[in-house]
């Protein structure tokens, strides 16, 4: 089981609590997208990523980055157990939506430029230590049930 | 993966603008480096200390940006440019061990805490893990000090030029 300190718990807490979703979502997908453009293999259905501009103006990205940006309130909601709260996504990634797990680890990377970009210096070192700690715990259980 | 002659151009844009900061972001990226990631503290053993912020961590952060800026200007031959670079860290600081073995290789995995089955099949050699770690602090400093000129093809620029670089210095491992 990860052990979190207070200290980590109120810094996970707070960054969520001044998030918008919309806008942090929409950009580190569409980051995610541009930067490690092989990721664009799985969003076949998403219409026009034809480069960097269509992507940052493709609505249906800016949807799907907001969905994804919440389904990482349930993580927050069960820190102590994010493993099993994201069992049944891991699945999902795994046998229905066939993605490499080695792009959880990306896409999160692009999360944490993101959120760097929005805090500026109040993005410290032991906030940027703790969010990517959190981010880690749920790539890898997001890797988990893969077989 | 190499750069195209606009991504070029955008790396040297990019870091003209970034050069009165330059030893911040270097600085700090060293920093947030050993407290991301700190495993990669067995490289900085022989310092007195290598916690973040610390006076020897900063002023190395600062040196290696320099490095950094100095394989800007020599983008278009990165591996004949930082040969000697190369060699020094390869033989003299050995920054990562010459031997690319399974076993360490799935030891530090464990440490990164990632599944096991999914990188036997990475075969990234261990000595390039490190500097693609180093690249990610670098881009979060840059992110947050430039946040509207650290456009995502700015980054992927950037990026790109990082991998590079960390590419030509593994040149004489082995």
């Amino acid at each position: 089981m990860v052990e979190w300190t207070d200290s980590e718990r109120a810094i996970i807490n707070s960054i969520f609590s001044n998030l918008d979703y919309e806008e942090i979502g929409r950009k580190s997908l569409c980051r995610c997208l541009i930067v490690y453009p092989w990721t664009q293999r799985y969003f076949g259905g998403f219409g026009n990523l034809y480069n960097a501009e269509t992507i940052l103006c493709n609505p249906l990205i800016a949807a799907h980055g907001t969905k994804i940006l919440h389904g990482l309130d349930r993580a927050l909601k069960n820190m102590d157990d994010i493993k099993n709260t994201y069992a049944e996504l891991s699945l999902l990634h795994s046998d229905k939506l066939h993605v490499d797990p080695d792009n959880f680890r990306l896409l999160a990377d692009c999360l944490t430029v993101v959120i760097a970009a929005k805090m500026g210096a109040a993005f410290t070192v032991d906030t940027q230590v703790a969010w990517q700690k959190f981010l880690s715990v749920v790539v890898s259980a997001l890797g988990r049930q893969y077989h | 993966m190499s750069l195209s002659a606009k991504q070029k151009a955008t790396v040297k844009d990019f870091f003209s603008k970034m050069s009165t900061r330059s030893d911040d972001i270097g600085a700090e990226a060293l920093s947030r480096l050993v407290a991301v990631y700190p495993q990669t503290k067995s490289y900085f053993a022989h310092w007195k200390e290598a916690t973040p912020g610390s006076a020897p961590v900063r002023k190395h952060g600062i040196t290696i940006m320099g490095g950094v800026y100095d394989a800007v200007g020599k983008i278009d031959d990165l591996k004949g440019g930082l040969l000697s670079l190369s060699e020094l860290h390869a033989f003299m600081l050995r920054v990562d061990p010459v031997n690319f073995k399974v076993g360490n290789h799935l030891r530090y995995l464990s440490v990164c805490g990632k599944p096991f089955v999914f990188h036997i099949v990475l075969m990234v050699p261990l000595v390039l893990r490190p500097p693609q770690l180093l690249a990610h602090c670098m881009l979060v400093c840059m992110s947050m000090i430039f946040p509207e000129e650290f456009t995502p093809q700015v980054h992927v620029a950037v990026d790109k030029f990082l991998a590079q670089l960390a590419l030509a210095l593994c040149e004489k491992y082995r």
